[in-house]
This record gives structure tokens, sequence and C-alpha cells, in this order.
């Protein structure tokens, strides 16, 4: 273990510079994010990654976001386990109608002020699940969205620009 | 024992491939089900059509596959389930999208149909759904100083949706119930009408880490059931894709399996290999992932020449930072007392159920895709598919360890046999009406897609998740267990919620 640890050490690191952010998503933006509630939570947001019906390939480029070339938590976003800790909801995947209700009740357990934001193409309107019996369709369809970040899944790097523009808008 | 197409009678199917599909009574239905039940064979998938129930069954002594048919012209079909526990999820399933009646079935309740439709029997006789749901009875648990603890839907980490029932007696846990189809997104009714572009679309978002492997089932059965020859450099860029896809989700389980253990390094390294995977998946098929590149026909694109550096490089990195990774899981004991002897599997469960992947060869059955039925290019390449028989955690991560180094040789062989050629040929789906089968082994197993491809686009598709077989098992695995090892359990086997709730 003390090797490996000392490799790690000696190496230059892994992690990337961070990514500009968007134009088109601070646009998307400017309307609801409030300075005010800005100025209050700072430069650090908790994120509660909430999965109502995705394939779980979103949930594969959210998990790399902590992985030692994205490294989320130094831009002081970090991920928590439960809604009530969260400042932001991050939704995948296109609703289902079986998980509307649980949805609802983990938007209605995060305090204010919060900020969701729709991840992924089915997030959008369903995408390629759309017109099914058993899908609602997007994630604004059951909870008011902030920002959309598409892509089948969104690439990390696209992630952290669209979390980033949040941060900084 | 008499070959298994020897043993069934019925009328024979024309034009179902690559095995033969029979369409038998109720007798002929019940004795292939005392066969499963006998654990003379091994149920694939079990599934609904427009009046009928088909099961897909497995020889493995004679390395036979078999399409069973039982035709429902009162909405009824004798019960698999009552005799062979693995079916009774997959009926129950039947009786919720199609309206079919397993009977006798000793399930009764609802699987998918969460009570949140407008309509009942989705894909069999739609009749609208009743106004109020129904509470959902899990199994009683009577004793003293037992209480429950409900998890989920929503759970604590980064993952799917599903709600686990335990009940507990102090730390330990007497019972483990879940309750699935949170994200049932109706893929196959989807599918139905779909033209193959977007049922092969679909295939690879059933489960979004096993995408490769679901579009190679796919793929597999349209081209059985057009009898479509691959061009071989497809045929072989199809192996590398489900390797590196293997590779990106081994190193991802190992991790986060450590992680589950409080080891947070193995995560953190283990998240570099998988990275490195993912990027050079990307940069050589233009998806980190590599949706939409297995297409029916071959491959969407051609990686080019620089491709063959490219994983080789990758490889080399691999081969130089994982032995000291597996070194490190196999020489920190805080580690190895978490994971050994945790959440055992009992051989015969394994095999009872048919678990794929890593469930079952780590609990004594060695089952791969791969190798049977078997399709090329493995025919043609050498690799073994490793066993091992404690059952636990950790024999669940040395089988994915040993996987690792099996996926590192094989594409080994990809790279130095990559023949030349075409990629793709044209796929020209005549309106007759065609029947296939497919299966592909993904990381977690064998992944089955049965079709009938009818006037150019597809009329049914089943796609059968491995998890189907290793859910039920999990609640077997984790009794006697303590609570706080459930997440260490649960990530051993990291069933798919969405390739189950379809």
């Amino acid at each position: 273990m003390r090797r490996i640890l000392f490799d790690s050490l000696m190496r230059r690191p892994l992690t990337e510079a961070a990514p500009v952010k968007d134009e088109e998503m601070l646009a998307e933006l400017g309307a609801s994010v409030e300075r005010a509630a800005r100025r209050r939570l700072g430069r650090s947001l908790s994120i509660r990654e909430v999965d109502p019906g995705s394939c779980n390939g979103c949930e594969l480029e959210i998990h790399a976001l902590n992985n030692a070339f994205y490294d989320l938590e130094r831009f002081g976003l970090h991920f928590v386990a439960s809604p009530r800790h969260a400042d932001v909801l991050l939704v995948t995947g296109p609703v289902t109608r079986n998980m509307r209700e649980a949805l609802e009740r983990t938007y209605n357990a995060t305090p204010d002020p919060k900020w969701v934001v729709a991840v992924g193409d089915c997030a959008v309107d369903g995408g390629i699940f759309s017109g099914s019996y058993a899908v609602i369709g997007g994630v604004s369809g059951v909870v008011p969205v902030d920002l959309h970040i598409r892509g089948c899944p969104p690439r990390p790097t696209q992630l952290l620009k669209g979390l980033l523009t949040l941060l900084e808008a | 024992m008499a070959a298994l197409l020897d043993t069934i009678e019925g009328r024979k199917i024309a034009g179902h491939h690559p095995c033969p599909r029979l369409v038998v009574d109720e007798d002929g239905w019940r004795f292939a089900a005392s066969q499963l039940s006998a654990g003379h064979w091994t149920l694939l998938g079990l599934w609904g059509d427009t009046g009928a129930v088909h099961m897909a069954v497995l020889d493995e002594g004679a390395r036979e596959i078999a399409v069973v048919t039982v035709l429902c012209p009162h909405g009824r079909f004798p019960s698999v389930g009552a005799l062979h526990p693995p079916a009774i999820r997959l009926e129950c399933a039947v009786r919720d999208l199609y309206g079919l009646e397993p009977v006798d079935s000793p399930d009764t309740r609802p699987w998918l149909d969460l009570g949140f439709w407008d309509v009942q029997h989705p894909l069999g006789e739609r009749r609208d759904a009743p106004a109020r749901r129904a509470l959902y009875p899990f199994l009683p648990t009577v004793g003293e100083g037992l209480h429950q603890i409900p998890v989920g839907p929503v759970h604590a980490g980064i993952i799917e949706p599903g709600h686990f029932r335990f009940t507990a007696n102090g730390e330990t846990v007497v019972r483990l119930e879940q309750r699935l189809g949170y994200v049932h997104k109706g893929i196959e009714a989807l599918m139905a009408g779909a033209t193959l572009d977007t049922a092969a679309r679909l295939a690879g978002r059933t489960s979004g880490d096993s995408t490769v492997a679901y579009a190679l089932a796919f793929a597999h059965a349209v081209e059985a059931a057009m009898n479509v020859d691959v061009p071989p450099r497809a045929i072989y860029l199809r192996a590398l894709m489900a390797e590196l896809e293997r590779l990106a989700n081994h190193f991802g389980d190992v991790g986060a399996i450590c992680n589950d253990a409080s080891f947070s390094l193995m995560h953190a390294q283990c998240g570099i290999l998988r990275e490195k995977t993912l990027r050079a998946a990307q940069s050589c098929f233009g998806h980190r992932l590599m949706m939409d590149a297995v297409v029916p026909g071959g491959v969407a694109r051609d990686p080019g020449a620089g491709c063959v550096a490219e994983v080789a490089a990758l490889l080399e990195e691999v081969r130089r930072l994982f032995p000291k990774l597996v070194e490190l899981y196999d020489n920190t004991a805080s580690l190895q007392d978490r994971t050994a002897t945790t959440g055992v599997l009992r051989g015969e469960l394994a095999r009872q159920f048919g678990a794929g992947g890593y469930v079952g060869r780590a609990s004594g059955r060695a089952f791969d895709a791969r190798k049977m039925p078997g399709y090329p290019p493995y025919d043609r390449l050498d690799f073994e598919v490793p066993v091992f028989d404690a059952g636990d955690v950790n024999a669940r991560v040395w089988v994915r360890i040993r996987e690792v180094e099996q996926s590192l040789a094989l594409i080994d062989q990809i790279l130095r046999r990559l023949p030349a050629g075409a990629v793709r040929v044209a796929i020209d789906p005549n309106g007759e009406v065609r029947e296939g089968l497919g299966m592909a082994e993904a990381f977690r197993g064998d992944v089955l897609v049965w079709m009938r491809l009818e006037g150019g686009r597809v009329a049914r598709c089943h796609l059968r998740d491995p998890s189907w077989f290793q859910w039920p098992l999990l609640e077997a695995a984790i009794e006697g267990n303590i609570v706080a090892d459930f997440p260490l359990c649960n990530k051993s086997f990291n069933c798919s919620y969405s390739g189950h709730d379809l």
C-alpha cells in the first residue's frame, strides 16, 4: 500500500483543468438563480443524485465526476446521501410513472433554496422512451428544472461544465 | 439422458433460428417445468406474447437450447414457478404485461405494475387501470424482537432505484425482500412496431452499463432470424468492444466493492483504470460507453488503424498497474476481513437459478455464453472461464480479477488477428415472419434476446437481463449477515435495476 501511495505522491496529478462555463447554459440559468441565494450558499453546493428511470448510463458518467481526472470536490461540489442535505438535485432519465411519486417526495424533502439539474437526453423530454405507457416524459413534467445537460449520456466534462455554470451564474 | 429436442413433443415452428421453437400442449409445458425442477435443464428465460407464453431452456450436458411455447386461448397457462422458483418473477411480469395468468403460481402479487399506469396489461388485452392502488403485501416475518428496515426506492448513493425490505433481529438480517419495477420504461412495448434501427438503439439502452452486450445480443438475434453473415472484421471489433466494456465495468466494480468496505484507495486507483478504458473506447469508437456502436449486420464505424496502438497502450498500462492493486487487495487484512465469508451464495442455488456471470462463477457455475452456445470470434480465441467455489464477496471479487486478466489476453489476440475488410453488411428486413434468438455475455452474465420480425419491423422483442436470476439470489446470500454488510453484498452482485425492470 505504501508503494502505491508513494507513487501517487511522486506522480503529477491526473486531475485536469476545469472546463470553461457554457454561455447557452448560462442563459438558461439567468432567470432561475437568485443572487441572494447564491451569496448565502457561497461556492459550495451539495448534490443529491436521483434516478427516476434512467438506463444507468448517466449514473456511470456522474460517478466518473468523482474520479481523479475530474475531481468534482475541488470545486466545492459534493454528493450527499439525503435530499435533506442537498442544494441541487441531479436528475437522470425519463421519469417513469412508477418513480413519479418518489421524485416528487425527494424534491419536497429538499430544503429551499434548491436547484434541479436534469441530466441526459431522456431527462429533457423522455428521449427514446417517450410515448411509452410507463413513462411520463422529461423531468420538467414533474418538478421545475433550472438547467438541462444534454447527452446520451453527457460526458463528464459536459457534466462538469454544466455544474460549474450553475456555480458561477 | 436423451438430448433436449428428442424429449420434447411439440409442433416445430419454421423460421426460428438458430435453435428450434416447439409449440407444446399443457402437458408438454408441465413436462418442461418438471425437467427444470429436476435440474436436468436450466431456465434461460420466460416471456409473454400475444396469446402465448414462451420459455427458453438449456440442456447443458447436450449443449442445446430450445424455445418452448404454450398457447393460452383462455388467458391461462400452468405455472412453471410452482415447480421451479426461478420462474416466479418472470411469470409475475408476464401476468402484469400480458394479463396471462400462471395457474397455481405461488406469488399472486404484481411485480412490474406498481399501480401507477393508466392501463392494465399494456402488451396484452389493454384495459383501463383501476382507480385505486392495492397495498402490496410483503412476506410476513414472525418472531420476538424482529424489526423492519425499509430502504428505497431512492437510495443513498448514485445508484438506481428499488425497494429493499429488511427484517432484522438486532444486527442480523432475517429476511430481505426486494421490490423492483420502479424504472420500468415499457421497452418491450416501444420495441413492438419499431424499425431495426430504433429497436437496436432501445436494446442498447436497456441497461446502460451493458450497452455493448445488449446491442450484440440484439444483433445476434436479428442476424439469426435473417440468416445474415457478418464480416470478419466486424466480428473481431465487436469482441474488442465487449471486452473493453467488461474491463471498464470490472474495474469499476472491484473499486466500488472495496469502497463499500471503506477502502477508498482501491476505489481511486480502479477509477483511474476505468477512466482510461473509457477514453480508449471514446477515441476508437466515438463514445465512452460505445453506445450504438454494435448494429445489426456489423458495427457502426471502422475505428481505423490508430485504434490498435491506442488499445495496446491501454493494455500495457493496465498490466503495469493492475497487478499492484490485486496484491494490495490480497494483502490487506482489514479488507479481507470484510469480504471473506460475507454474503455466501450456495452452489446449488446458483445452479438452480442458472446464475450467470461472476455470481454464478463465484459459486461453482461455469456457464459463459461466449463458450455456450458460443459465438464468433470466441470459438477461435483462447481463454478460460475462471470459477471459484466459496460463493462469498471475496470470490466474486476474484472472479472479476481473473476475468480482467482473461479479457487482457483476449484483446491481445483480437488486436493481433484483426482482419481487414468491410465492417457492416446491409440487412434487408423483407416482409417475412422470421424469429431469432441471440445471446451475448455481458460483464454481469448472459443477456438473452428473442424477437419476431414481421413486415420489415420488430413485431415482438424480449430482452432478458442476467439480473432476473441474480436478484433473488441476493435475498438468499444476505440471510444471516449483518445489515451493515448489505451494501458490500449488493455491490458484489451489482445487479441491474433498469435491465430487470425493462
